[in-house]
C-alpha cells in the first residue's frame, strides 16, 4: 500500500529527470564526431582549457574566502547574545532568500561605474577615473562570494551550535591557553560542519551560472556559461554535453568524497543521535 | 560560551559585523535606484519619481511576467508538495536499504548543476512538444521542488513517533485515514515549509527557463535577466526593492514567530 506512495514521485524522476539526463550524458558519447571526437576536443582545445582554468581558479578562491568568511561569522554568531544574533541572522537570512538575479543586479548597482563605490573613491581623491569594478574577475568573484556566504554560515554555525562549551571550559581550566582551547578542542569539533559547508559552496561554485554571467559580462565566462554558449550558438551537442558530463562528474565525486566527513543531520535539520 | 570582551574578541565582533553588513547592504542600494526619474540606473539627485514602479504595474513585459511567474510557481508548489510529502511517509514507513537508490534518485536534482538539467530537460521537452509552454515549465519546475519538499518533510517524520501510526492501523485505519488524521497534522510545519522552498525556488528559476521557452512564457526571471543583459534598466530596482521588502518583512515574521515559540529562559 506505502508502495502506491511514493510510486508518483519515483515514476516522475525516473522518466522525466533521470532518463533526459542520461540523454545527455549519451549525447556526449555518439552526437558530432563520436566520442572520441568529443572528449578530444574537450582535452585539447585551447579556449576549453582557458575556460576550465578560469573555472578552477574562480571556484578555488571563492570557495575559499567564503569558508574563511563564514567559519569567523559562525564563531562569533554562537557566543554572542540572543538580541545580537537576532540582528545578525536577520542580515544573513535576508539575502539567503533574495532571488540571484536581484543580487547580482545590486552588485551592479553598486559597482559600476557611477556607482556609491567608485563615487566614494573618487570623492577621497584616491583616483580621478572610475575604476572598472565589474564585468572582471573581481566582479565575479565579488558577486559570487556574497551569494554563497549564507550557504556557508548556516551549516557552520549549526554545527557549532553542537559543540558543548563545557569541554572549551575544561581545556581552559586544565591551561590550555585560549588559542590553543580553540585549535585543539573547537576546531577539530568543528570539521564536519566545515566540510558539509565547502562541500555546499564548492558544487554550487562549480556549477554557477547566473552570477558569472552578469558580473562577468561576457568577459568572464565559467563553465556553466560556456555550455550554454555552445549551445545558443548552434555549436553541435557533442562538445557541450561532454563538458556537462565532466562538470557533472566532478560534482558527484566531490559529493561521494568529501560528503562523507560532513555533517548532514546538523545541515538538514533533522534529528541528532 | 561568550566571547570574552578583550581586544582580540572585540576585533572578531568587528570583523564578524562587517561579513554581516557586507551580506546586506548591497540589496538596500538598490532602494534609492529605484526611486531615480532617469531613464539609466542612478541616484535621484532631487525629485523622487515612481515611474520605475508604474513600468512593473503596466509595462506587459513586467506585469505579464509577474502573473505567469505567479501561476506556475502556484501549480509547482501544489503538485511538489503533494508527490514529495506523499513519498517522504512513504519512504519513512517502508524504509530500510531498499529506500536507498530511491532517496538518492529523487534527491539528485539538487546536486545536479542547473545547467546540466537545464540541457537536459531541453533535449527532452523537443521531442514531447513541451517546448514553450508553461505545461513545460511546470513538469521541470516540479521535478527540482520535489526534493525540496522530501527533505523538510523527512526532517519533520524523523521526530514523530512510529507507534502513533501502528496504535491507528491497529484500530482500523486505512493508510489514507492514517496519513489525513495522524501523520499530517504531526508533520503540517515540514509540509508547509516545504511549500515555501518549492514556491520560491520556482518563482526565482531562471536558468531552466532560459533552455525550455522562447517568445509565448515569459516569467518575472526572464524579464529581469534581459533587462540586466540587454541595458540596464532601473525598473530592476523597482522590483528588486519590492522583493527584498516582501523578503524582509517575511524573515523578520519568522524570527519573531522562532523566537516566541522557543522556551523562555
Amino acid at each position: 500500500m506505502y508502495v502506491l506512495f511514493v510510486l508518483p514521485a519515483a515514476l516522475l524522476l525516473f522518466f522525466l529527470y533521470l532518463l533526459p539526463l542520461a540523454r545527455i550524458l549519451m549525447i556526449s558519447a555518439t552526437d558530432g564526431q563520436g566520442f572520441v571526437a568529443n572528449y578530444g576536443a574537450v582535452l585539447t582545445s585551447a579556449p576549453i582549457h582557458r575556460m576550465v582554468w578560469t573555472t578552477v581558479e574562480i571556484c578555488a578562491i571563492t570557495t575559499l574566502a567564503t569558508l574563511l568568511i563564514s567559519y569567523l561569522i559562525a564563531y562569533v554568531l554562537v557566543q554572542v547574545s540572543e538580541r545580537t544574533r537576532m540582528w545578525m541572522m536577520l542580515c544573513i537570512l535576508v539575502p539567503l532568500w533574495v532571488s540571484v538575479l536581484v543580487r547580482a543586479f545590486a552588485w551592479i548597482a553598486v559597482l559600476n561605474n557611477s556607482g556609491p563605490v567608485n563615487g566614494l573613491l573618487q570623492w577621497t581623491g584616491l583616483t580621478d577615473e572610475p575604476v572598472q569594478l565589474v564585468r572582471n574577475q573581481f566582479g565575479v568573484m565579488l558577486g559570487m562570494v556574497h551569494y554563497m556566504l549564507p550557504f556557508g554560515i548556516l551549516p557552520l554555525y549549526a554545527a557549532m551550535k553542537g559543540i558543548d562549551p563545557k569541554l572549551i571550559s575544561a581545556a581552559r581550566a586544565l591551561g590550555a591557553r585560549p588559542f590553543t582551547a580553540f585549535r585543539r578542542v573547537f576546531l577539530p569539533l568543528s570539521l564536519p560542519g566545515l566540510y558539509s559547508a565547502f562541500v555546499i559552496v564548492f558544487i554550487f561554485s562549480l556549477g554557477f551560472y547566473v552570477t558569472p554571467a552578469i558580473l562577468g559580462g561576457g568577459r568572464i565566462v565559467m563553465i556553466a556559461e560556456y555550455i550554454a554558449l555552445l549551445i545558443s550558438q548552434g555549436y553541435d551537442w557533442g562538445i557541450a554535453a561532454a563538458l556537462a558530463t565532466m562538470l557533472l562528474s566532478v560534482v558527484l565525486a566531490v559529493v561521494f568524497i568529501a560528503g562523507r566527513f560532513a555533517d548532514w543531520d546538523s545541515v538538514l535539520g533533522g534529528s541528532r543521535r | 560560551m561568550r566571547l570574552p570582551k578583550s581586544i582580540p574578541g572585540n576585533i572578531l565582533r568587528g570583523l564578524a559585523w562587517a561579513g554581516v553588513l557586507f551580506l546586506i547592504a548591497p540589496l538596500l542600494v538598490v532602494i534609492p535606484v529605484s526611486f531615480t526619474p532617469e531613464r539609466y540606473l542612478s541616484f535621484p539627485s532631487e525629485a523622487l519619481s515612481l515611474r520605475h514602479y508604474e513600468t512593473l504595474l503596466f509595462d506587459r513585459r513586467w506585469s505579464g511576467g509577474i502573473l505567469t511567474s505567479l501561476l506556475i510557481a502556484s501549480v509547482t508548489t501544489v503538485l511538489s508538495v503533494v508527490i514529495g510529502t506523499l513519498c517522504a511517509v512513504g519512504m519513512w514507513r517502508i524504509g530500510g536499504r531498499r529506500m536507498q537508490l530511491l532517496r538518492l534518485m529523487v534527491l539528485a536534482p539538487l546536486i545536479v548543476p542547473s545547467i546540466v538539467h537545464a540541457l537536459a530537460f531541453y533535449k527532452s521537452w523537443i521531442d514531447l512538444g513541451w517546448l514553450d509552454t508553461v505545461w513545460g515549465v511546470i513538469v521541470a519546475h516540479t521535478t527540482i521542488c520535489v526534493p525540496l519538499v522530501m527533505i523538510t518533510v523527512s526532517a519533520a517524520l524523523s521526530g514523530f513517533d512510529h507507534r502513533l501510526e501502528y496504535a491507528a492501523r491497529s484500530l482500523g485505519a486505512r493508510p489514507l485515514t492514517v496519513l489525513r488524521r495522524i501523520i499530517l497534522p504531526n508533520i503540517l510545519p515540514g509540509v508547509v515549509s516545504g511549500g515555501i522552498f518549492a514556491f520560491i525556488t520556482s518563482w526565482d528559476e531562471i536558468i531552466v527557463i532560459l533552455f525550455i521557452t522562447a517568445r509565448k512564457v515569459r516569467t518575472l526571471p526572464q524579464t529581469i535577466w534581459s533587462s540586466i543583459m540587454e541595458r540596464v534598466d532601473p525598473a530592476v530596482a523597482a522590483i528588486s526593492t519590492v522583493m527584498v521588502a516582501a523578503t524582509l518583512a517575511a524573515v523578520i515574521i519568522k524570527l519573531t514567530l522562532a523566537k516566541r515559540a522557543a522556551p523562555q529562559p
